[in-house]
């Protein structure tokens, strides 16, 4: 997995609350066994007619948000299937960060997971960097060590992380590999069961 | 005497491997099921670090979101033919049992863990699957996990969690008749809506609850994911030790007495302390009709569909105007002028043997209306055979359903199984999603029960008043 230290990017607001993994990526293409090429499904549903010609009734295909790399969500963002697609997808399109002010729990372990950062600030401190980013070219900068978010006119938020999970994402570990080194304690406990 | 527990608390204490201070426990995971679509990539990341499975014993995989539903021989679909061949090849690699699409042990993941008795009281269980809560119903401690979380899993057998802060869901009263369990969780999040579960392991409690069958508390757990909630359980009873009594993966003689009697053990200590409580009466449920585009959006069947007009919150007037559009309804519409396309009985909310024999009574000697295409999937093999011994299969193909072999199916549209776009579907199933039954479909989720008398009538009705009106 790759470390992420800090950040700075451009803004794509989504206005919308209870955004669940099926919008984030839709059924039809959890088919495949690969876990690269996700990010042209993106939205898949929101972003493209049943011909596969992009509406532009949706803001991610307004060309003002090409480019972007911070996601910022609404409440209880990605809600619903555990499905680790939606993070992939999110990731491959190319956002390495996802600002809500709620997430659901298993679709912010599986953001960990893969090196995207996510991270929880208030509905006033969001909906404010929503409002700014639908009206401007909005870049923030993100600060892991710090855990801050800063945009360029001097507003700036702080967030809380798990330490563990900032811990992984600033290392960018291997899950795996730091659990086999308990080993022993896993195989002490299996036998103490047996 | 000792410091009273939940059953959340004492679980979790006996799972732990290790602990220490500023850092997720690191817990043992005794049951480890697995599916098609959530698992490729991580037997490919096991191969890639040239990693081995730790437990094959204890996962067991099988196949359910893309399998055909008949015909099931020829799977036309290359790419889900492909998926189901990995998870085979993978299986075989690895050493794990697999009920395949070919295998009479077939079915979807959360309804055969119980029905083999893999799933027990007191257990951990992880599944790359967000339903995983519906094994809860048997005081196991279940969530679903991501596919790095499987990896893990495989590789480990063990899984970081943060100890989860408690939530009591208590319920008092009783279900009036024509009222289900599913009326009951929907009610649940309907007055508390979608996320109030989140961060936290929930425990349902109180007469209502303990009065359910196994496959009515199943029904209950599985939709906790849908109020946020990762895992959902219920304390075992008496009613817990009879179900499992007999099943294949569980001990018999005296070593069932002794199995028994922990599982009984592990109860929620009288006088224990959850972090948060909510409380719902269950004599005020009424049969609920979904009306929205996610589970909280939704109203008893007397009722009627919102007017955004009525809510001051920008955004939530937003979302409730959103949701109007997609499903193309009108503010304040009745929900009982509501007329169906579709309708689906089945997934792992409600596809189980009562589930079916419910429908079956409403249907029995009446026809669907019109051209509507009703669908029975039962959640495994097991259960369709079941079905078929008590010819619960005759009245529904009688009546004009189509009967079907297991799997998710028309949950969430993998297979062929579509709602084609802006269809209507009344469904069992526990999502609403925008499109998640097809693209461009509209979901209403229902009991059986409603599911099936909106399949007699053509649009929503009363249930209660529906068996009333024909003597049923
Ligand atoms: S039946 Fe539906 S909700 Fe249940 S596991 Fe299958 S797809 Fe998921």
């Amino acid at each position: 997995m790759e470390a992420i230290i800090k950040h700075e990017g451009l803004v794509y607001p989504l206005n919308r609350a209870n955004v669940d993994t099926d919008q984030i990526i839709p059924k039809q293409f959890l088919k495949r066994i690969e876990r690269q090429g996700f990010g042209q499904f993106l939205f898949y549903n929101w972003r493209f007619y049943e011909d596969g010609t992009p509406r532009d009734d949706f803001s991610l295909n307004n060309p003002k948000y090409e480019g972007a790399s911070i996601l910022v969500g609404g409440e209880n963002f990605g809600c619903g299937s555990s499905r680790e697609h939606a993070p992939w997808a999110i990731q491959d399109y190319g956002f390495k960060v996802v600002i809500a002010p709620s997430f659901a729990d298993i679709f912010y372990n599986n953001c960990v997971k893969n090196g995207i950062l996510p991270i929880q600030l208030t509905s006033e401190e969001t909906q404010a960097m929503i409002k700014k980013a639908e009206e401007t070219n909005y870049t923030l900068s993100v600060d892991l060590p710090e855990q801050t978010v800063k945009d360029e006119n001097g507003w700036h938020a702080t967030f809380d992380i798990p330490s563990y999970q900032k811990e992984m994402l600033l290392n960018g570990w291997d899950e795996i590999a730091v659990t086999l080194t308990f080993e022993e304690k896993i195989n002490a406990f299996e036998n103490s069961k047996a | 005497m000792a410091q009273p527990k939940t059953i959340i608390d004492k679980i979790w204490e006996q799972h732990v491997v290790h602990q220490e201070e500023n850092k997720p426990d690191l817990l043992y995971i005794d049951l480890h099921l697995i599916h098609e679509v959530t698992s490729p990539q991580a037997f490919e990341g096991l191969r890639m670090s040239n990693r081995n499975v730790r437990r094959p014993e204890n996962t067991y995989a099988t196949m359910d979101h893309n399998v055909p539903t008949r015909e099931r021989h020829i799977i036309k679909d290359a790419v889900s033919k492909k998926q189901m061949e990995t998870l085979k090849d993978n299986c075989t690699e690895f050493n794990i049992p697999l009920a395949d699409i070919h295998h009479p042990d077939q079915g979807i993941v959360h309804v055969i863990g119980p029905e083999l008795g893999l799933t027990q009281p007191g257990k951990t269980i992880v599944c790359g699957d967000s339903h995983t809560s519906t094994h809860g119903a048997f005081g196991a401690l279940a969530f679903g996990i991501g596919t790095s979380e499987v990896e893990h899993v495989l590789a480990t057998q063990s899984l970081w969690q943060e100890t989860p802060k408690t939530l009591q869901v208590h319920v008092n009263g009783e279900l009036g008749t024509g009222v289900t369990s599913k009326d009951l969780i929907l009610a649940i999040i309907a007055k508390y809506g979608v996320r109030f579960g989140s961060g936290y392991v929930m425990e349902y409690t109180g007469d209502a609850i303990h009065s359910l069958s196994m496959e009515e508390r199943m029904t209950i757990c599985n939709m906790s994911i849908e109020a946020g909630a990762r895992a959902g359980l219920i304390s075992p009873d008496n009613i817990t030790v009879d179900y499992l009594k007999g099943k294949r993966h569980v001990p018999g003689g005296a070593a069932f007495d002794e199995a028994a009697a922990e599982w009984l053990n592990l109860a929620t200590d009288e006088g224990a302390q959850y972090d948060a409580v909510v409380e719902i009466d269950a004599n005020e449920v009424e049969p609920q009709v979904t009306w929205g585009t996610n589970p909280s959006q939704c109203v008893p069947v007397n009722g009627s569909v919102p007017n955004p007009a009525d809510y001051d919150n920008p955004n939530d007037k937003d979302e409730v105007e959103r949701a109007l559009i997609y499903m193309d309804l009108e503010p304040e519409q009745a929900i009982q002028s509501i007329p169906i396309e579709h309708v689906f009985i089945g997934s792992c909310t409600n596809s189980r043997l009562s589930d079916l024999r419910k429908a079956a009574d409403i249907v029995k000697g009446k026809q669907v209306s019109g051209d509507i295409q009703a669908l029975v999937v039962p959640g495994s093999q097991s259960v369709k055979d079941a079905a078929e011994k008590e010819g619960l299969d005759v009245i529904f193909k009688t009546a004009g359903f189509e009967w079907r072999d297991a799997g998710c199916s028309m949950c969430l549209a993998m297979n062929d199984d579509i709602v084609p776009p802006g269809e209507r579907c009344a469904s069992t199933s526990n999502r609403n999603f925008e499109g998640r039954q097809g693209n461009g479909a509209r979901t209403h989720l229902v009991s059986p029960e409603m599911a099936a008398a909106a399949a007699i009538e053509g649009y929503f009705v009363d249930v209660r008043k529906f068996t009333a009106a024909v003597g049923g």
